[in-house]
């Protein structure tokens, strides 16, 4: 397959040193192994995610996103534009159907850009990079480059909420979405079929209401673990941290044992490719996914 | 005359709030109420909010906390048999009953949403260091040292996981160009109170 | 007729060649059905195998044909022949379909397929080709009943297809309920605003129309005959009367409101700003196009209230039980007037369910989009103020006790009552209640008895022996055939059409009417070739009645579902084939079975299971008579061998047109020769019954019922003879039915009249 070049937007929790840093590591490593470029949108802003709302309102929040793609229309140009975090995508591919919709929407967003120099054209697309692997490679295709494969791993799909809703990825269900069990399986790995895998962890509130979304969280990892899954994989940052980080918490309240490392699909591939652990940051993890390690040793 | 019933307060929703124009759309099925993770949460799900704007309980909606119990899970969206944006018209519905200053005092989605804007606002970026210590301080000193005990092992095994810098507190990321940002926000902020009537 | 010739043919294909010994069939064809020629065929439906069929009947005279093959429901094509007698023995889907391909099987099945080659030559001997009615004939006038939107619809319909109409209006003028009103829910995309009523294009193509009569200030004081030859007496209010000749009827009387006078608790007739949906027509005309004005004063309207469901889907059994499925699109309209005209007025439509049929959904939507407020809630009381109103109400959305204190106009969206006549049934109904211990109805009907009691008047003025209207169904809505074949009536070439047939919207009413006018059409071409109409369309036999044996019972005139038999001075049945339906009830009530049709007969069926071979009480073989719907049980027997369902070996089924038309000497005939039990299956029955001839299941039900003593006089066992209900769609039940009731019969034993 020839290369493929995209205008990459990392957003704030993938910086380096940021929560989901191995997010971005093991990103990177993939699209190396996929022949994948990504140039990141120089100077970059944050997309608001969901939560910016209530202090930043309508079209302040929509031109965050407009500066983004405008800065991209800029710098590089003739590209879709991926990112990785579903936050960002969502928003940024919101705030694209909002800005293209609405004359009137986007001759205001321009009037603000214009403060910053920068105009919006609407030419690219806002992708999420789960799409260029399901529509641009597809399953047989990334199956065609397994050197390791996961074997007896069973993993849960956990999709959550923004990666799959309101947009999701093409053809797929918002109730039972298969497109991450079929990338589990192309790496050679075992996908569960458990009843959590689009509920909502919490989201931002896990921080203002832990009590309400430990809740959530527990009942993911508990489906998890009753379907028979040793590890969770997950095209979301948020899902990722809050599922994993909160899992001592949910221990305290419930006086459960949980213990189940949560990863990037990111991580599958790097290390399915061959890769070593470092390249698919598994040293990122703060609960040890020890058989991907086992695994990445060979 | 009484205000029950009447269009006035639906007007204002259409008028000033995200997404406002679709309240009317609504037909009551309650799916959205069912669907909402939170659900049980809620004093007045979705279906109920919309409700209580056509029967006109101006102050009982916009003093409610239920807004702020949105995830943003966009569930209540997918499922909506009538395609209204739900999950945006409670942001929006959020975000003016705090600009009118009706949103609950203490609100804790509220105090973090207002937090996570102008963290951003500020530079460009979000800093989760500072962040998640205004979290924790938001009540106060003395409750912030307590939420930050408790929390340590969370924060501890972030930093060892190289997820958490120590060092954002003084060498924050951002975007370069400052100036420009905040007067495009500026600038957009100036633009929307025009539109819907708000400063 | 020439003399008869019996011919036999045995079909190999679809594995009949495999499973059955075809020779040894054949040789029951010859020996024992005594067919003059018996031939197998490896492919008896394709093209020369028929024409081997064909080739007999032109140069051997064959009369008679016994296709030992598939169903008699499949290949109808090929073995349509109309210049001969045709019965089939169902060897495919009755036999090897439904039997197991096993090797210990091999017996019974073969015995099945002999008995089903004995029977089919029994019957088919006793069948003769139906001459057709050489008195058939028909007048192409369609009579229509009522000048509304529906019987407009019809008039036009009819006329456009090339028929003559006469159209009799009670009132002076064409219109009806449309007539009354501003505007109508819309008809056509995008379904978002209020339309003009087609009243006036309609009058006007009605008046340019050579096709079509009109009688105003006109009802139909008498109607005599039968489909193609009704004779109808119109008389005006002036008092002359005038006779019209029509093929057929529509009856397309439409409805009244429920009177609001009976709603006093939601205010209406307390204060002049409460109105039924009709007042606000009303205003609404005689606001032409300008504000509507506040009744009581003439005041500004600034807030409306529309409450759905006043004396509708009452469960207190003081109103109407039922949803009239119109007015919640009505009231969406009625908002809109006002919402058209100045969007501040507010307007909250409180519903409880909102039903929006057809495109129904755009135009709540549309509402919805131009502010009209919809909330759900029980309205409790509606109290005057001055000018204004006060609503209250629970809102169940919100669970709390509303009030809107300053309405200056409360709209009841009251319903539909059909204009339906006369309740012929109405005594029936009453000493069934009265029989289950509710004497409500008989009270009813014996003070509607009562010297000086308002008397419903006809609308059609049958002269049938049933009564002058079409029968009622519940809540007095007119005849219709409502879960199978909705414009099907009991009465033969007449069709209600629109709301005095089921509550229903304009937009219904048009394709009602349109629906029942091909109806009509196709009522009136059959009674000129004296073919039946639905379902047995296109059935030449009638039913031919011995005179001489008669005993002047009744039973037939009485029972007639479709109200085809009146009575002549002596009190003979006076049949009227353009209003029967072969359904053969009337045979199957006839105690001395002077009633037969030439291919159905209490013979035809009777020598069928005569002829089944019975062995002896030794044998461990008992055999089963299953008598079976042609409707739904027959067809949900083949589907279930084409699905293998396998089913008792011991059955033998006979379809019959109707459990109606079954006969108490064929249970008789076949108790005494021998049958271990009789299995009848026959359709739901009941209010919502699924028979197709509407009361036969339900009849044979009760005659059935009372088959007892008569097991008790042969020293049998009640379980020999039982009724079962079968629906078409029962593939996997039925095969069931049967081997449950093969298992009880084994268990009370053969029976002892074998061999007598």
């Amino acid at each position: 397959m020839a290369k493929k070049t995209f205008s990459f937007y990392p957003g704030c929790s993938s910086q380096s040193k940021a929560s989901s840093s191995n997010y971005l590591t093991s990103t990177q490593s993939m699209c190396k192994l996929l022949d994948i470029e990504l140039k990141e949108i120089p100077d970059w802003n944050c997309c608001g995610a969901s939560i910016g709302y209530a202090e930043g309102g309508e079209l302040p929040r929509i031109t965050l996103s407009a500066r983004n793609l405008a800065l991209s229309e800029k710098n590089n140009p003739g590209m879709d534009v991926v990112a990785t975090c579903a936050a960002c995508w969502l928003s940024t591919r919101e705030a694209k159907e909002r800005l293209d919709h609405s004359t009137q929407m986007k001759a205001d967003a321009n009037e603000a850009l214009k403060e910053a120099g920068l105009a919006y054209e609407g030419k690219q697309n806002a992708r999420h990079m789960a799409e260029v692997l399901v529509e641009d490679f597809g399953f047989d295709e990334l199956k065609k480059g397994v050197k390791n494969p996961l074997q007896g791993i069973k993993f849960a799909g956990y999709v959550g909420c923004q990666t799959n809703r309101p947009f999701g990825i093409a053809g797929e269900s918002f109730e039972n979405p298969m497109y991450l069990d079929r990338l589990v399986e192309a790496m050679g790995g075992e996908a569960v079929t458990y009843d959590q895998k689009v509920t909502c962890c919490g989201g931002a509130l896990a921080f203002s209401e832990p009590e309400k979304s430990q809740k959530q969280i527990k009942d993911i990892i508990e489906s998890a673990y009753d379907h028979g899954a040793e590890m969770i994989v997950t095209p979301c940052p948020l899902c990722q941290a809050n599922v994993e980080i909160y899992q001592g918490e949910v221990n305290k309240r419930y006086g459960t044992k949980f213990n189940i490392p949560v990863t990037y699909y990111s991580q599958l591939i790097t290390v399915a490719y061959g890769g070593s652990a470092k390249e698919a940051a598994l040293d990122g993890q703060i609960i040890r996914a020890t058989r991907l390690e086992e695994i990445a040793k060979k | 005359m009484s205000e029950n019933y009447r269009n006035n307060f639906l007007r204002e929703v259409e008028e000033k709030v995200e997404e406002g124009h679709w309240v009317k759309m609504c037909m009551q099925c309650g799916v959205c109420a069912g669907s909402c993770p939170f659900g049980p949460h809620w004093a007045h799900p979705p279906q109920e909010i919309f409700m209580m704007i056509r029967a006109g309980k101006r102050e009982e909606v916009l003093s409610s906390d239920s807004m702020w119990m949105c995830t943003s899970c966009y569930q209540c969206i997918v499922r909506c048999p009538r395609k209204l944006p739900i999950t945006h018209i409670m942001h929006g519905l959020a975000n003016y009953a705090y600009r009118l200053g009706l949103s609950p005092k203490k609100q804790p989605t509220q105090q973090f949403a207002s937090m996570f804007w102008n963290n951003l606002a500020q530079a460009g970026r979000v800093n989760e260091l500072k962040l998640s210590l205004g979290m924790y301080f938001k009540d106060g000193f003395a409750q912030g040292i307590k939420n930050a005990m408790a929390m340590q092992s969370v924060g501890l095994g972030m930093v060892k996981a190289k997820r958490l810098n120590p060092m954002e507190l003084f060498a924050p990321h951002g975007v370069k160009d400052k100036s420009g940002f905040h007067a495009m926000l500026k600038k957009a902020r100036e633009i929307e109170d025009r539109r819907k009537n708000l400063a | 007729m020439a003399d008869m010739k019996v011919a036999a043919y045995i079909c190999q294909g679809c594995g009949l060649g495999d499973r059955l010994d075809t020779k040894a069939l054949a040789g029951v064809a010859k020996k024992e059905g005594k067919a003059a020629i018996v031939k197998e065929h490896e492919f008896l439906c394709n093209a020369d195998g028929v024409k081997m069929i064909r080739d007999d009947i032109a140069n051997e005279g064959v009369t008679h044909v016994m296709v030992g093959a598939c169903s008699r429901r499949a290949k109808t094509e090929a073995f349509g022949f109309t210049d001969v007698c045709v019965s089939r023995a169902n060897l495919r889907e009755g036999v090897i379909w439904s039997q197991p391909e096993t090797d210990e099987a091999q017996e019974t099945t073969q015995e099945m397929a002999e008995d089903y080659i004995r029977m089919g030559c029994a019957e088919v001997k006793k069948m003769t080709l139906p001459a057709g009615d050489p008195a058939a004939v028909t007048e192409r006038t369609l009579l229509v009943v009522g000048g509304g939107v529906s019987g407009m619809t019809a008039a036009l319909e009819a006329s456009r297809a090339g028929y003559q109409v006469v159209l009799v209006e009670k009132s002076g003028a064409l219109g009806g309920w449309a007539a009354k009103l501003h505007k109508r829910t819309p008809g056509k995309s995008p379904y978002a605003d209020p339309q003009e009523t087609p009243v006036a294009a309609m009058v006007a193509a009605i008046e340019g129309d050579a096709n079509i009569k009109v009688y105003l200030n006109a009802v139909t004081s008498k109607i005599s005959g039968a489909p193609g030859r009704f004779e109808a007496e119109i008389s005006t209010e002036s008092g002359a009367t005038t006779t019209e000749k029509a093929g057929g009827i529509v009856q397309a009387t439409g409805f009244n409101l429920y009177d609001a006078n009976n709603l006093p608790e939601l205010g209406y007739g307390k204060s002049a700003n409460v109105v039924d949906q009709a007042g606000l027509e009303a205003l609404a005309k005689a606001a032409g196009g300008g504000a509507i004005k506040r009744p009581s004063d003439g005041g500004e309207v600034k807030r409306v209230v529309f409450v759905q469901c006043a004396g509708q889907r009452d469960d207190s059994g003081k109103h109407l039980p039922y949803c009239s499925g119109s007015c919640c699109l009505t009231s969406v309209k009625q908002a809109m007037y006002f919402k058209d005209a100045n969007p501040d007025i507010d307007t909250v439509v409180i519903y409880q369910d909102l039903r929006m049929p057809g495109q129904g959904e755009d135009f709540y939507r549309s509402g919805q989009t131009k502010g009209v407020t919809f909330t759900k809630g029980k309205v409790s009381g509606v109290e005057a103020a001055g000018n204004q109103c006060k609503v209250s109400f629970q809102d169940l959305i919100l669970n709390d006790q509303a009030q809107i204190d300053d309405a200056d106009l409360v709209v009841l969206a009251t319903g539909q009552v059909p204009v339906s006549g006369v309740d012929i049934d109405s005594k029936l109904k009453a000493e069934i209640a009265a029989a289950a211990g509710d004497n409500s109805l008989m009270e009813a009907y014996n003070a509607s008895q009562q010297e000086g009691a308002v008397k419903p008047v006809s609308i059609l003025n049958l002269t049938y022996r049933q009564g002058p209207d079409m029968p009622q169904l519940k809540y007095g809505f007119t005849d219709s055939h409502f879960i199978c074949f909705p414009y099907e009536t009991r009465r033969t070439g007449i069709y209600a059409a629109g709301p005095v047939r089921r509550p229903m919207d304009m937009a219904q009413a048009v394709e009602d009417a349109t629906g029942a006018t091909m109806k009509a059409i196709q009522a009136i071409e059959n009674a000129g070739i004296g073919r039946a109409a639905h379902p047995r369309s296109g059935d030449l036999s009638y039913p031919i009645f011995r005179k001489e044996g008669c005993t002047q019972c009744k039973r037939c005139t009485v029972e007639c579902p479709f109200g085809a038999i009146d009575e002549d001075e002596q009190r003979f049945p006076q049949f009227n084939q353009a209003r029967c339906r072969r359904c053969g009830t009337c045979m199957g009530a006839c105690p001395v079975r002077v009633i037969s049709f030439e291919n159905y007969s209490v013979e035809t069926v009777g020598s069928q299971l005569k002829a089944v071979d019975v062995p002896d009480e030794f044998s461990e073989k008992p055999r089963i008579l299953v008598l079976a719907c042609e409707n739904d049980a027959y067809p949900a027997l083949d589907m279930a061998a084409m699905n293998r369902n396998v089913y008792s070996a011991f059955v033998r089924v006979i379809p019959v047109r109707c459990l109606g038309s079954v006969n108490t000497i064929w249970i008789n005939d076949a108790l005494s020769n021998g049958y271990d039990g009789v299995m009848m299956m026959g359709c739901k029955h009941g209010d919502d019954y699924q028979c197709h001839f509407v009361k036969g299941s339900e009849l044979a039900n009760i005659r059935m019922s009372k088959i007892g003593d008569t097991l008790k006089n042969m020293s049998l066992e009640e379980e020999r003879v039982s009724t079962f209900e079968v629906a078409i769609t029962d593939i996997e039940r039925v095969p069931q039915l049967i081997n449950d009731y093969a298992a009880l019969i084994q268990k009370i034993g053969m029976s002892p009249m074998k061999g007598f």
